[in-house]
């Protein structure tokens, strides 16, 4: 007699897979050697928490009161040197009393930040309102306009300098990456050598001797009489330097494409622009999101590289603000402390969005 | 011959220096015919029909394509590109492109067509291919012989006058298949001239004009079907087929 085909109704898991207690159980106390690392991690925990928070907190010196700080120190954290120093270690050598200006341009700029990741601000207009922030900025941070007082650029300083140079930099450095990362790929030889020789000579020397070039070195190559800002000199350097290392990326995801997608594109007519515009880039770019943020929160922290040619960004404008003072200087720690709650910020929420744009990217090939 | 679509004049290639892939390639294709080229791995059955629109160059000979010579020309590359529709084993599917999508995006981009009359070219070509109702989803989101369904209607949303195959149900579960095998003699009883690199024997039976059996990078035998599957000739070509038939 031949069997006849039961289908078996599908029934829910016997022990519970999902959830707090069996991740808890699975997780931290999977084995005897998880469970005690489990127990001694959290001792140590236990253990050093309550000196911390004391030292933070019910110890530590909030009032800009050198001397209360000197009483305190060994037992708890002088926060005082942040309220005394802030607009510092914030705006740099910008003028005191026209810092209103930097701090307006800096709101504006990451709010135009944080709107161009937002999927509802992805119109035509964008660019056009990235033109304006740019204009505002500008015209807020160096002046000679309206009634502004004129700054001069090497006078731009901390956080406004950091955002500004950071977000330039990427937004100039990603277009010129992917015509780099194409060009490498390029048939055509002096185009395909020419990529090589610029990625190779940017990677072969650290973003230190860039900037020592573009700052020092460049304008003694210039004609007599013609100077271009140190701002801007600056800013190219680090453009091109990030650009060849996103070039190197994007051809990271140039490479993953499937040959038989350029020949379905070369089968249906496309050309090799629109080929690339609608069909390669679009899926390597998708593969890429995570190196690449990667990389643009290495550039923003990268910035602080720029003290040495003497523009005092963030980092930059702490040493200011503190090594010159001897009242404050031995608090450096807390301060640092207080820049790497700025540093972390950005960066953290870079590294959310990453993950947010990675899981947009991936709708198509999620079943 | 005046209704010849394609024709093949001593075609030689070479992969390299050494590995000559086509050797003496002699072919002629009527309008309209349709045609089932076969062969052991190797054969260079693929690298054949992979000629007709310019995915492979060749050395020696000349091969013209609709009146058009295929040479190094761009233009030339072009006009015989937009006679011919070709399916790949692989599908070779967009895949961060909906279905819709993947169909619309030549009409759009090379034919210059506005977005609705795309879209409606392209809806004509699913209901075709039967698969209309998935034309929102993303290819990845289908299963195999979908997808393939999903590629011969992108091919036809050019209007080609000539179909490449390409080991089109080579890549799929046996039971998908029939779902892809029913549409392309759909389409070969609807007057398409067709060249089907496959081992599908049932379909050549079906729809063949011709079988091409090739080996080591030339044409072994080419006949009718019956006449090639009754009464091959070379013993080459019985020896394949015994294997390929045995089981």
């Amino acid at each position: 007699m031949a069997d006849l085909f039961q289908p078996i109704p599908a029934r829910p898991a016997p022990v519970a897979t999902e959830g707090l207690v069996p991740w808890v159980r699975r997780n931290l106390f999977g084995d005897w050697k998880s469970a005690v690392t489990t127990v001694l991690l959290l001792a140590l925990a236990l253990y050093l928490l309550p000196g911390l928070i004391d030292w933070g907190l019910f110890g530590a010196v909030f009032g800009a009161q050198a001397d209360a700080c000197q009483a305190a120190r060994g037992s708890g954290a002088c926060w005082g040197v942040v309220t005394e120093k802030w607009r510092v270690i914030i705006f740099g050598r910008y003028p005191y009393e026209e810092q209103w200006r930097p701090e307006i341009a800096t709101l504006v700029m990451v709010a135009a930040l944080v709107a161009s990741c937002v999927r509802w601000f992805w119109r035509p207009w964008l660019v056009a309102m990235w033109v304006g922030v740019l204009v505002v900025f500008f015209v807020l941070m160096g002046g000679g306009v309206l009634g502004l007082t004129p700054i001069r650029t090497d006078l731009w300083g901390g956080l406004p300098l950091t955002v500004m140079l950071a977000t330039l930099s990427i937004f100039l450095a990603f277009p010129l990456s992917v015509l780099v990362a194409l060009g490498r790929r390029s048939n055509l030889p002096a185009i395909r050598t020419a990529c090589v020789i610029y990625i190779e000579l940017i990677r072969g020397v650290p973003l230190i001797s860039v900037l020592f070039m573009a700052s020092f070195m460049f304008p003694l190559f210039m004609p007599q009489g013609m100077t271009i800002d140190v701002l801007a000199r600056v800013l190219v350097g680090i453009t091109l330097f990030a650009a060849a290392y996103m070039a190197e990326i994007v051809r990271g995801g140039l490479q993953a494409i499937p040959k038989g997608q350029l020949e379905a594109a070369a089968t249906l007519g496309l050309t090799y622009w629109q080929t690339q515009r609608k069909i390669v880039l679009p899926q390597a770019l998708a593969m890429v999101v995570p190196s690449m943020m990667n990389n643009f929160i290495s550039i923003f922290k990268d910035t602080s590289l720029v003290t040495i040619v003497s523009l005092y960004e963030l980092t930059g404008a702490l040493g200011l603000a503190l090594n010159s003072d001897v009242n404050w200087r031995p608090f450096k720690i807390e301060a640092y402390l207080f820049i790497t709650a700025i540093y972390f910020a950005f960066c953290f929420a870079m590294s959310r969005y990453s993950l947010w744009v990675e899981k947009q990217v991936s709708v198509s090939r999620t079943r | 011959m005046s209704d010849a679509i394609v024709t093949f004049e001593k075609v030689n290639k070479w992969y390299g220096n050494n590995f000559h892939v086509l050797r003496d390639i002699e072919l002629t294709v009527a309008r309209g015919e349709r045609i089932v080229i076969c062969g052991p791995s190797g054969s260079g059955k693929s690298t054949l029909i992979r000629c007709i629109n310019a995915l492979e160059e060749y050395q020696e000979g000349r091969i013209v394509v609709d009146g058009t010579e295929l040479t190094d020309d761009v233009k030339a590359v072009e006009a015989v590109r937009r006679q011919v529709g070709m399916v790949f084993q692989q599908f070779n599917l967009f895949p961060h492109l909906t279905v819709i999508e993947n169909l619309t995006l030549a009409p759009m981009w090379v034919g210059h067509l506005p977005k609705a009359e795309a879209e409606e070219r392209a809806m004509r070509q699913l209901e075709r291919v039967r698969i209309a109702e998935q034309a929102r989803k993303y290819p990845l989101q289908l299963s195999g012989g979908q997808q393939q369904r999903v590629a011969i209607a992108r091919a036809l949303c050019l209007t080609p006058k000539i179909m490449l195959f390409d080991e089109p149900t080579s890549a799929l579960d046996p039971e998908m298949i029939k779902e892809v095998l029913d549409v392309m003699i759909e389409l070969a009883g609807q007057g398409m001239t067709m060249l089907c690199v496959t081992h599908e024997m049932g379909f050549a039976k079906a729809v063949a004009d011709r079988v091409i059996f090739m080996d080591q990078g030339q044409i072994v035998e080419q006949n009718a079907p019956h006449e090639f599957f009754d009464n091959p000739k070379s013993d080459r070509t019985k020896d394949f087929l015994s294997k390929i038939l045995g089981h």
